[in-house]
């Protein structure tokens, strides 16, 4: 019996209003006149203003994005490779410990991983900088690319790779043209989970980061440690604000293409 | 074997090699090591211009010491004390919030579902950081939470939240709440209503029916969850820095503090070891668990 009670609507009119209310809170005092954040004094913008003024912020936030990008492509091309290697390798020497090595960066606590690649880092004389937090983003994001194509690739028909491989396609060619177009969705989606897990990544940047390599995160952190400012909730409306319009965006294009297929199978089918 | 296969192996897993698991070999050596004011600030150094002899006194230089040492002095068993207590009773009330919302969902009408999924994973793709931040105006004493407390007349003081070990609760339950609610919304939308209805034909009252029925096929979900909740709230950093005080004890921001403001290295390194076989206990079972799941779907 699915229904929904007053139980059921309840539960869910309070859960949401817990997900969505402090983020509506902080939204709503960025646009406060007052620098003291509690007390409302009029709206404005100004905030806003003072953001974009502030070149360290600026700074961080294109080295953040710089790390991202680089991180997250590194990622999904060797997440996709591990995937391909975890669903369709076959046996090969260490299996057991590659995909114990997939899985395990998964739930290890984020001050672990830090710290064992920073003292690698050093251990080999690697400089702190840029390079090292995309090595560090890489390496753990690759594990969530390759958790979300490997679900994609054991889905689908593999006749359809034998397909391809009967009818004189190498085996490149068949990972590139019948393959890499079925996961492309999933690649993609892995793409934009390791690209937000790099943007977000306070942790492990903070430990491999060097003087010159600030990233965002890391500039928000150092300045919330001591207390609420109303830059910061100017800079945390526009990144909630981006990620919003972000994901929302994205399932109305995959809604849209599914409807789309759906049809097609329809007009295919009469 | 073809080299082209041989490749597509070997490169993921030489990265994963050398950057996940060769650093956690360093960080148990170091463990080993004492500290030292050098750089870098532990001591022995491997030297391999002596030959064998140099790595013969190089592993005789390696000891136990800061094993006995973190039994020894308060502070650290304290702080893993505390974070396993933090973690378990956030988990549970997480448990507590979360299964309502999920409950909830899985009874919506059908065409609502996509939605509430969605809103239930936006939170998730929003910075961690700033779902954290946003709290610390929330909470604090001429806060939001307070200033509204007030206004209704429910209190005449401002209630202290912030930097007590309730305003972390709160943050877990508020950051974590989206991997349990997923993994129970799950199994209860699989569920077959018709089970339900049966259970109350036979006699059941709708509330028994949910103890007797509904609940024990949620468990895989709800083990899930939780698993899922507790595993990365035992290593926190993030949400005791912010949200908690300086009695707030957990052993991520111990470790992080002993590196960065002690640079005793040695010593975050043990941490770091013991943290992580505490850890393995919960993740071999909730490993268990998700195999249990998918060969009960098959």
């Amino acid at each position: 019996m699915r229904r929904l009670t007053w139980f059921n609507t309840t539960s869910l009119t309070l859960g949401f209003a817990f997900l969505y209310l402090p983020m509506v809170i902080l939204i709503i005092y960025s646009f406060n006149e007052s620098r003291l954040v509690t007390v409302w004094a009029g709206f404005s913008t100004k905030w806003y203003g003072e953001l974009l003024q502030n070149q360290a912020f600026l700074d961080a936030a294109l080295v953040t994005l710089k790390v991202g990008v680089a991180s997250s492509t590194i990622a999904t091309v060797l997440g996709t490779m591990a995937a391909y290697v975890l669903v369709r390798g076959g046996r090969f020497f260490g299996r057991t410990l590659f995909s114990g090595m997939i899985y395990a960066p998964l739930v290890m606590p984020e001050v672990i991983t830090g710290l064992s690649l920073l003292l690698l880092f050093i251990s080999i004389g690697l400089d702190r900088g840029m390079i090292t937090i995309v090595l560090a983003h890489a390496t753990f994001s690759m594990c969530y690319v390759s958790v979300v194509v490997s679900s994609r690739l054991v889905s689908f028909d593999k006749s359809l790779e034998e397909a391809a491989l009967d009818l004189g396609c190498s085996a490149f060619e068949a990972f590139r043209l019948v393959t890499l177009p079925i996961i492309a969705p999933a690649v993609i989606s892995g793409w934009l989970l390791a690209l937000t897990l790099s943007l977000d990544d306070l942790v492990i940047a903070s430990f491999v980061a060097g003087p010159s390599s600030t990233t965002l995160p890391i500039k928000i952190f150092s300045s919330v440690r001591l207390g609420v400012s109303p830059e910061i909730n100017a800079l945390s409306t526009i990144l909630i604000l981006i990620v919003a319009v972000g994901t929302i965006s994205a399932s109305l294009v995959t809604k849209r293409a599914v409807k789309r297929r759906q049809m097609e199978e329809k007009m295919a089918g009469d | 074997m073809n080299f082209r296969r041989f490749s597509l192996i070997s490169v993921p897993y030489l990265w994963l090699f050398i950057l996940f698991l060769v650093p956690f070999g360093i960080v148990f050596k170091i463990s080993l090591s004492d500290y030292a004011i050098s750089i870098p600030p532990y001591t022995p150094t491997l030297d391999l211009t002596e030959g064998w002899a140099g790595f013969k006194a190089f592993l005789s230089a390696l000891d136990f010491e800061n094993y006995v040492f973190l039994t020894e002095d308060d502070l650290y068993w304290k702080a893993y004390l505390s974070s396993l207590k933090i973690a378990v009773f956030a988990t549970a009330l997480t448990l507590l919030v979360s299964f309502p919302i999920a409950y909830g969902m899985a009874n919506a009408p059908d065409e609502w579902r996509p939605t509430l999924m969605m809103l239930v994973i936006l939170p998730f793709w929003t910075s961690f950081l700033i779902r954290v931040y946003a709290w610390m105006g929330i909470l604090s004493q001429e806060g939001f939470l307070n200033q509204f407390l007030m206004g209704i007349g429910i209190i005449s003081d401002p209630l202290i939240i912030l930097n007590t070990n309730w305003a972390v609760y709160i943050g877990i339950i508020y950051t974590y709440c989206p991997f349990m609610i997923l993994p129970i919304y799950a199994t209860l939308e699989k569920l077959d209503p018709s089970l339900n209805e049966a259970a109350v034909d036979l006699g059941c009252s709708r509330t028994s029916s949910f103890w007797l029925v509904t609940l024990p096929l949620a468990k895989p979900g709800v083990i899930a969850g939780c698993f899922l909740v507790f595993i990365p709230a035992l290593g926190e950093f993030v949400i005791p820095s912010l949200l908690g005080g300086s009695r707030t004890l957990m052993i991520g921001k111990v470790l992080y503090e002993e590196f960065f403001a002690n640079r005793d290295w040695p010593v975050a390194s043990a941490v770091a070891v013991v943290l992580l076989l505490i850890l393995i206990i919960p993740i071999v079972m909730y490993q268990r668990n998700q195999q249990k799941m998918m060969e009960a779907e098959q």
